[in-house]
């Protein structure tokens, strides 16, 4: 079983996609997509060597709700200050420290401050502990760390690992 | 189609337009590389995102049925956005482009330690 | 009143694209150039879906998920090849 269906969230996952993108739900269409979606994860294998395992699913989809509010929010602040005076911004390089250890919850969260306010991930420091974001327009950085550590990193670390 | 399906549509169009011209005009107008990233990654993606959304109400509402594959574009434009970003500033560091703010020395010395590494295995 | 909307916002991602293309023209360096170039294909995208909203058709679907896979693989190249100065190694 576990050698035959290696990820059955990544199956479920494909097959849905398939769905979507023949646009329609035919039972052919259902059974092709069920055989990709087993093929797929059976035959790339080799690129995931970690298990992805959701601990919480309930925090999840709360995590998933804050970050669609924050890209709708995040859209509005970058567009305020496109249209306001570019020198008055005040742009910085941040190193903000994360104690993630997964890979995957690690690039979810790299992924995440991309998308939020006026920040955007640069660079990832070898040792894995910390992240290099630019931010648009910063007045307090203890406060921007802070916020992308309990907004951002707690959900995360609760969700994929414990 | 009913009027209030119709403001709805129109909304979403308009405001869809309107942010992936706002991200625009951010490259066009920002002053260095780096926050000039911020306006495309953010708001084109979600520009983009409302006039698929639109795209697919649109759809589904007329007669052949309920049309969502605009919803894989979305998706697929909210995950490669970050990463194209990430890569993008990750080249301009390595190539040192200028910035209104010293950059961050320490953080490219090891970037270029650990590619040299890199470069030193094969 | 959708067909005005469509107008609007037809202006305005043509406007979008202008500024794209003039971003692509000053530079000053290479990564402006892709971001650039980045941009220009998600705007493209949306004219795309525009257009099809514009003449009623889904026809024009298969187009834009395609520039989407190919730009965002060009992106990843381009980077790679600034990064690295190779693209398959």
């Amino acid at each position: 079983m576990q050698r035959l269906l290696p990820h059955p969230l990544l199956t479920v996952l494909l097959t849905l996609i398939w769905l979507l993108l023949s646009n329609s739900i035919a039972l052919g269409q259902l059974v092709l997509g069920m055989l990709l979606g087993w093929a797929i994860p059976f035959f790339a294998l080799p690129f995931w060597p970690d298990k992805v395992k959701v601990h919480k699913p309930l925090t999840l989809l709360k995590f998933t709700y804050i970050l669609l509010h924050d890209i709708v929010e995040a859209n509005f602040i970058v567009a305020a200050r496109i249209l306001g005076n570019p020198a008055k911004l005040r742009p910085a390089f941040i190193v903000v420290p994360i104690d993630l250890d997964s890979d995957f919850a690690m690039s979810i969260l790299a992924n995440t401050t991309c998308l939020t306010p006026g920040s955007l991930s640069a660079l990832l420091a070898p040792d894995r502990k910390s992240i290099l974001v630019h931010a648009m327009d910063v007045e307090d950085e203890e406060a921007f760390i802070r916020t992308i550590k309990t907004r951002y990193e707690q959900p995360l670390k609760e969700i994929f690992e414990e | 189609m009913n009027t209030l399906l119709e403001i709805l549509l129109s909304v979403l169009i308009v405001a869809g337009a309107l942010f992936t011209f706002i991200g625009s005009l951010g490259l066009a107008r920002l002053r260095d590389f780096y926050t000039r990233l911020h306006g495309p990654t953010k708001g084109t993606t979600l520009g983009v995102g409302c006039l698929l959304i639109a795209s697919a109400i649109f759809f589904s509402t007329r007669d052949e049925g309920i049309s969502l594959h605009e919803g894989l574009i979305t998706l697929f434009l909210f995950i490669t956005a970050p990463i194209s970003a990430h890569l993008l500033a990750k080249a301009a560091l390595h190539l040192k482009v200028e910035s209104l703010v010293p950059l961050p020395d320490e953080a490219i010395e090891r970037k270029n330690k650990q590619h040299q590494q890199y470069h030193s295995l094969d | 009143m959708i067909a005005i909307a469509i107008h609007i916002a037809f202006v305005l991602v043509s406007a979008a694209l202008a500024l794209n293309f003039w971003r692509l023209l000053k530079g000053p360096s290479a990564p402006d150039r892709i971001l650039a170039l980045d941009t220009l294909y998600i705007n493209t995208i949306a004219l795309l879906v525009l257009f099809g909203i514009h003449i009623g058709s889904a026809l024009y679907f298969e187009a834009a998920l395609l520039i989407a896979l190919m730009g965002f693989v060009g992106t990843v190249a381009m980077c790679k090849y600034l990064l690295r100065g190779d693209i398959i190694e």
